[in-house]
């Protein structure tokens, strides 16, 4: 799949803001004044920040207020429903704490459960695609939700959940990258079945419809950069997990744990640019891009 | 409404022969003809006459090489649009509710004016029947001729889709497939149509006829061989002319 930069910034920072925002929904810190202004405001930039890098990968960002009216079906739109009521139970909850240095507890738990339910919406929007056997898949969701809640640790402080979250992020990483290596080949579409010519012989795309590229092969069908994967899924697991961690065992200081979230960021804008690199859609089965 | 819906009254769609299509582009041109002149927002090129052409198209051809285990290649021209699936996963994952399958014929159409361009439904599609427009930034994709089939200011034999309208080899032919006793229905029945990528539980409605298997070829009997033949063993005026040849 393209990896489109917006949709990369999108979920990898709207996945960080809404897990600190779980975070202070649980009162983990629960800061008041004007130490409740900076949590927020850190949270909501990265949570606001990338929602509005999503309307970039829209074809007419002025309609996009239509995208509330399917949630009945559509993942994408119970996710637009879901970020806005998380945004507005969570900013209750901050107006609260930030101008009348009080907590509103059942507020700000059903804030931080907003939040997981967007990050978990997010991650639907890519399960469901039977198109994308690496997407189509449980680990998916479980992923995303890792990824936010390790983010959102290391962003309020709460060191003690972050050092092992950071760690079974790392390693449910790499299991879903291997899972993921062989997901194409065991969803059974070949392209034997995408034509249904199997049963006459074996099949080899002869002639593709059109000498130049289309939206098919730039969406769908890219090539570019797979060569280096093994070497960005080594950097990206260095920088989203093992440097923080090493740097949260280190005596603290502030400078470090500015360190340990930037490496961090780094090393989720890294495995979400692999996310989509590597997915391979069902398409490209007719151009004769697949195994 | 992106909700499926349960049933519908008719299912409207093509049968394509894989057997007799030549692989022309003939419905591929004038899919692109009907469709950028007439309902909703035209197909667009970008750099048409350029070094990187990239264009809008509803239907295109691929060709695919299909080696038995023994006997010649053979070269199966495959033409490929929407496929109306019922079971269709483009029309549920649409945020907006431009895309919806219709109740009456089981036609899957994007209402473009509703459209956001966030390209999912295509994300969806097995198929790669969807493709975002580069000028308008909606989602195109074919229509059955739905400004045709119904159209009563065209005359009767103009009111199919314009790829079957066009087809010079009869390879391509629409109807309601869900009349068991319709003409595309008994065709399906007759030769075995079958499914594209039935293992993603889309159910299309579009169906293909598979090639009829050829006239056997056994190994000896290649066109290559009998000139090999005459090449090995040459008689009369070769023959003559091979040893005049060899002894020069």
């Amino acid at each position: 799949m393209h990896p489109a930069p917006s949709v990369i910034l999108f979920t990898s920072l709207s996945g960080v803001g809404f897990g600190l925002l779980f975070f202070l929904g649980l009162g983990m810190p629960a800061p008041l004044g004007l130490n409740a202004f900076i949590f927020y405001a850190i949270a909501y930039a990265f949570a606001v920040g990338g929602l509005l890098f999503s309307t970039f990968h829209l074809g007419h960002p002025e309609r996009a207020i239509k995208a509330f009216t399917q949630w009945r079906s559509s993942w994408l739109s119970r996710e637009a429903w879901l970020s806005v009521l998380a945004l507005g139970m969570t900013g209750l909850g901050a107006v609260a704490q930030i101008f009348f240095e009080t907590r509103l507890a059942v507020v700000s738990y059903a804030g931080a459960a907003l939040c997981l339910l967007t990050v978990f919406s997010t991650a639907m929007i890519y399960r469901q695609l039977a198109t994308v056997p690496r997407w189509h898949t449980p680990m998916t969701p479980v992923l995303f939700l890792t990824y936010a809640v390790a983010g959102g640790a290391l962003l309020s402080g709460q060191v003690g959940i972050a050092q092992p979250v950071l760690g079974l992020l790392g390693a449910l990483q790499i299991f879903a990258w291997i899972q993921g290596d062989g997901a194409f080949a065991r969803s059974g579409s070949t392209l034997a079945t995408a034509t249904g010519l199997g049963t006459n012989g074996s099949v080899r795309a002869f002639e593709p419809p059109h000498t130049g590229t289309n939206y098919l092969l730039q969406e769908f069908v890219y090539l570019v950069g797979r060569k280096h994967a093994a070497k960005l899924r080594l950097i990206a697991i260095i920088l989203l997990s093992g440097l923080p961690i090493v740097l949260l065992v280190l005596p603290f200081n502030h400078m470090f744990a500015a360190l340990a979230v930037l490496t961090h960021v780094a090393g989720v804008l890294v495995s979400r640019w692999l996310f989509f690199a590597q997915a391979e859609h069902v398409v490209g089965l007719y151009y004769g891009k697949r195994g | 409404m992106t909700c499926l819906p349960k049933m519908t009254d008719k299912k409207l769609g093509l049968v394509i022969d894989l057997d007799t299509c030549v692989g022309c582009h003939a419905c591929v041109v004038s899919c692109k003809g009907w469709n950028t002149e007439n309902y909703g927002a035209p197909l667009a090129d970008q750099d048409a006459y350029g070094e990187m052409p990239v264009g809008t198209f509803l239907n295109r051809v691929h060709s695919y090489e299909v080696q038995p285990e023994d006997g010649l290649a053979q070269l199966v021209h495959f033409p490929k649009s929407c496929l109306h699936c019922d079971d269709a996963p483009c029309v549920t994952v649409c945020p907006t509710g431009a895309s919806y399958k219709r109740t009456e014929d089981g036609i899957v159409l994007v209402n473009e004016t509703d459209c956001i361009g966030c390209g999912l439904c295509a994300w969806a599609c097995p198929y790669g029947a969807r493709e975002l427009d580069g000028v308008e930034k909606v989602m195109k994709k074919c229509t059955l001729c739905v400004d045709r089939i119904y159209n009563e200011n065209l005359p009767q034999e103009d009111r199919i889709p314009a790829c079957v309208r066009t087809c010079p080899s009869g390879a391509r032919h629409f109807g309601d497939l869900g009349d068991p006793n319709s003409d595309v229905s008994k065709l399906v029945a007759e030769r075995g149509g079958m499914d594209l990528m039935p293992e993603l539980g889309t159910k299309p409605v579009n169906k293909y006829l598979p090639p009829r298997p050829k006239d056997q070829l056994s190994s000896d009997q290649t066109p290559t061989q009998s000139l090999q033949a005459q090449a090995d063993n040459p008689a009369g005026f070769f023959a003559w002319l091979d040893r005049t040849l060899e002894k020069l």
